[in-house]
């Protein structure tokens, strides 16, 4: 039965289509529109590079916005990454109550992306919220975190760390791979804690490292809600990431050809990086059981 | 699995390092956990009282908040937001899971021209920025006339387009031996009901993993009815939630605070009731969120 062709890409087929229809259709159709001038009156017009020469040479709000996107990736993915292994490698032990913490850590991933944990976020980092009130505790100055553009990026940093579970347990996953015996191995040798830690566990983990890295990449180039309703991108556009000017040009100025060029940008970057990483990928991850001499 | 572990050397060894984890992960849980208890906490409390306490003990137990919040100041209650959040989350899920359990089977178990390729697309896919995609589908789904309706969010789900389920789906699939499939093929099952009666049951802590994730998410969801909905009617939770901060200008917060708590619940309580599945699902399939 599995032999046949005709029904496996009858199962396959609402995949087929769908990939065509809402993923490679929509994207071919971006592509063409960002060299188009587009609004919601008039038909699309050719323009040619208008639009790419436009948002490089004459847009100082494009210059900005890209600053702090990639200030916020710059940021917030080794954050978010780092603190996943982190507890992932506190985590990984047998003791007692290990699943409650596990939960307990997950649980922020699970609320994080949704709008109602972002009109929470708004009052934990106002003025008299709880963040300053803990600092106060500790004789810390409050710091208008929403207010000035100095700290206003942080704010959303920190929301997107909070949110590390997914990444952890992925991490905690590899981690419990890693075989046993090689630590017992550099214990008798007089290993430290620490260098166990850098020189076999990171090691053995660098795929799902790397796996890790590149997923939440793609995750805080998009990032949307979060500035969009903590910040509003602001102030003084200190939040105002690609994600949000995008939408600014397509849906609140109907600029569709410009919001087509912005988002081809955004992804050509993040296509870079991937690329990039991947490229890299070479020198630093190492796969078990494959041969020195993989090219 | 851990050869140590029943090793009682090694476990008295483990002991001796124990509490300085339980230290570092208590530290983690107060950071993670106190900011949502204080806010459950400040749902009770008078806008003075919220901006000057750290501790998360109300004074006085009011739930006036709770119903001040539900009531809005739109025409609509909660109660309809949240029955417009289910009216698009629950047909999605079953589209959802339908067309990533057919699609997964057919990467898993058959062969079919171009199957590599299309695998390659699928994992491509997940990496792909939604964004991208956001107005040319919204351009779409006017030529179609389906603003201000439900199914741009649900109708693309139908597609298998979720592809991080497909993904998660083919690789639990694959680490099944085939037994059960041979035995009921040489006992003559046709396809279909092979899918019906082995594949679905031998998926079935998966199938729950992508129930739980695409109920959260689509909850979640904030840009999707953002572009897509015009009329206040078919808001769902998210832009409800978004429409009450922005309507007031003297806010009372802690009616704002105990109405997103309240939004926070169904996926609190699915969360919880499907926990162990869920933290396995995300694992396995390595997860975005």
């Amino acid at each position: 039965m599995y032999e046949n062709k005709r029904l496996g890409f009858l199962f396959v087929l609402p995949f087929v289509l769908g990939v065509l229809l809402f993923k490679l259709f929509p994207f071919v159709m971006s592509f063409a529109l960002s060299f188009t001038q587009y609004d919601v009156m008039d038909p699309p017009v050719y323009v040619g590079l208008q639009n790419y020469r436009e948002l490089a040479l004459e847009d100082p709000l494009f210059r900005k916005s890209l600053g702090v996107t990639l200030t916020f990736a710059l940021l917030a993915v080794p954050l978010r990454v780092g603190f996943a292994l982190f507890v992932a490698h506190v985590l990984n032990f047998k003791m007692r109550g290990i699943a409650f913490f596990r939960s307990a850590f997950y649980l922020p991933s699970i609320l994080g992306g949704s709008i109602a944990t972002a009109v929470l976020w708004r009052f934990l980092f106002a003025r008299n919220g709880l963040v300053n009130g803990v600092l106060g505790m500790l004789g810390i100055e409050p710091v208008a975190w929403l207010a000035d553009e100095h700290y206003s990026m942080w704010t959303i940093v920190l929301l997107f760390t909070w949110q590390f579970g997914s990444a952890m347990v992925i991490f905690l996953a590899a981690l419990q791979n890693v075989p046993e015996a090689l630590y017992e191995a550099a214990e008798i040798d007089g290993a430290s804690r620490m260098q166990q830690f850098w020189r076999i566990t990171v090691p053995l983990i660098t795929p799902v490292i790397f796996f890790n890295v590149i997923m939440q990449m793609v995750h805080a180039f998009q990032e949307f809600n979060a500035p969009y309703m903590i910040t509003e991108g602001g102030p003084l556009s200190s939040t105002y990431v690609l994600a949000l000017y995008i939408y600014d040009q397509s849906f609140r100025f109907f600029n569709f050809g410009y919001g087509s060029a912005l988002s081809w940008v955004l992804f050509a970057i993040v296509a870079g990086l991937a690329g990039l990483s991947f490229w890299s990928s070479r020198y630093w991850v190492f796969y078990a059981g494959e041969k020195e001499t993989r090219r | 699995m851990n050869t140590s572990a029943a090793n009682p050397v090694a476990m008295g060894e483990n002991r001796g390092a124990a509490w300085p984890r339980y230290v570092v992960l208590a530290a983690v849980s107060l950071l993670m956990l106190y900011p949502l208890v204080w806010l459950v906490g400040a749902t009770f409390k008078s806008n003075a009282e919220i901006f000057t306490e750290v501790g998360f003990w109300p004074s006085h137990l009011d739930f006036g908040a709770y119903a001040r919040g539900w009531k809005t100041s739109t025409e609509y209650t909660f109660a309809t937001y949240f029955f417009n959040s289910f009216l698009i989350t629950i047909p999605r899920i079953l589209v959802t899971v339908t067309s990533c359990v057919l699609v997964a089977y057919a990467f898993a178990r058959f062969e079919f021209w171009g199957k590599k390729w299309l695998f390659a697309v699928m994992v491509g896919t997940m990496m792909l920025p939604l964004i991208v995609l956001r107005l040319p589908q919204y351009l779409m789904f006017r030529e179609l006339g389906m603003l201000d309706t439900y199914w741009p969010l649900i109708l693309p789900s139908a597609f298998a387009t979720d592809t991080f389920f497909v993904f998660m789906l083919v690789q639990f699939l694959r680490a099944i031996p085939r037994d059960m499939e041979e035995a009921a093929m040489i006992d003559g099952c046709n396809a279909l009901q092979m899918l019906l009666f082995i594949i679905v049951p031998l998926l079935r802590p998966a199938i729950v993993s992508v129930i739980v994730f695409q109920f959260i998410w689509t909850m979640n969801d904030f840009m999707g009815p953002l572009v897509f909905l015009a009329s206040v009617e078919k808001y769902p939770v998210s832009l409800a939630l978004k429409m009450s901060i922005g309507a007031t200008e003297e806010v009372e917060w802690a009616n704002v605070i105990a109405i997103s708590v309240v939004a926070l619940i169904p996926s609190v309580a699915v969360f919880f009731a499907a926990q162990r599945h869920f933290i396995e699902g995300a694992a396995a399939g390595g997860i975005k969120g």
